[in-house]
């Protein structure tokens, strides 16, 4: 079982590396992201948003929706350390005393 | 569990030195649109203050300040103020989080008006992370003790 494990991870890592051989060169500037994306948000994000930090128009107003994802995410990590933390210290609390 | 400090260095230093972290981090939240900032990174700093508060003065003196309940409720308010200003916008009839509605509301342009989105939705970042970073610090400080249950006995 753990020889199957192990061969479909090496076997899924394979095609996944095989995957990333088609991708752009990182910082390739002809990559399809840098020739139309990037300099779209370059040129317009001042008359759009007024906001002369162009990564702070990208991550709050062109990609709000992935921020709100992310502030949800940060909301779930606090939650889930309260309800497993303090659920133990709630139930060692009434058997202790 | 973290006693008040007798340090009396200490205790100034950082009574000293909160305030302006507490200026700081919302320096660095207001300040997003123009330098590296912006809510997550306030919200950090803001929280290490509260942090500092806790080594320095102890659990019940920062609890008067910030209790878990209350850092819990604000966590909430900083996620309800981001989706709440996305639907806002939708109710203006714009898309789901397209500031540039807020014009209705707002005496400004369309792209001011995403600017002060921008604004809103930092500072709604910025409780939320504050809010979480405090309390996964108090809880992960706190575990295996009963602060609730110790206040009445001492």
């Amino acid at each position: 079982m753990k020889i199957l494990s192990l061969m479909t991870a090496v076997l899924v890592g394979a095609v996944l590396i095989y995957g990333t051989l088609d991708m752009p060169k990182w910082g390739d500037p002809h990559s399809p992201a840098n020739t139309h994306v990037s300099p779209y948000y370059l040129h317009h994000s001042l008359e759009h948003t007024a906001t002369p930090n162009v990564v702070t128009s990208v991550l709050a107003d062109y990609r709000g929706y992935d921020t709100l994802g992310e502030t949800t995410v940060i909301f779930t990590a606090g939650m889930a350390c309260i309800l497993l933390l303090r659920a133990g210290r709630k139930r060692r609390g009434k058997g202790d005393v | 569990m973290i006693r008040d400090s007798q340090d009396v260095i200490v205790k100034t230093l950082s009574r000293l030195l909160v305030p302006f972290m507490v200026i700081y981090a919302l320096y660095v939240i207001m300040h997003g649109h123009h330098s590296p900032g912006g809510g997550f990174q306030g919200g950090v700093i803001l929280a290490a203050g509260f942090v500092l508060l806790v080594v320095s003065h102890g659990l019940e003196q920062t609890r008067k300040r910030l209790s878990e309940k209350a850092a819990g409720v604000l966590s909430s308010i900083g996620v309800f103020i981001y989706a709440g200003i996305g639907a806002l916008c939708l109710i203006l009839g714009g898309n789901y989080l397209d500031y540039g509605k807020l014009s209705k509301l707002l005496p400004v342009v369309p792209a001011e008006a995403r600017s002060l989105g921008i604004l809103g939705v930092e500072i709604g970042v910025a409780l939320a992370v504050m809010a979480v970073m405090f309390t996964i610090f108090l809880v992960i400080f706190t575990v295996g003790e009963f602060p609730e249950d110790d206040r009445s006995e001492k």
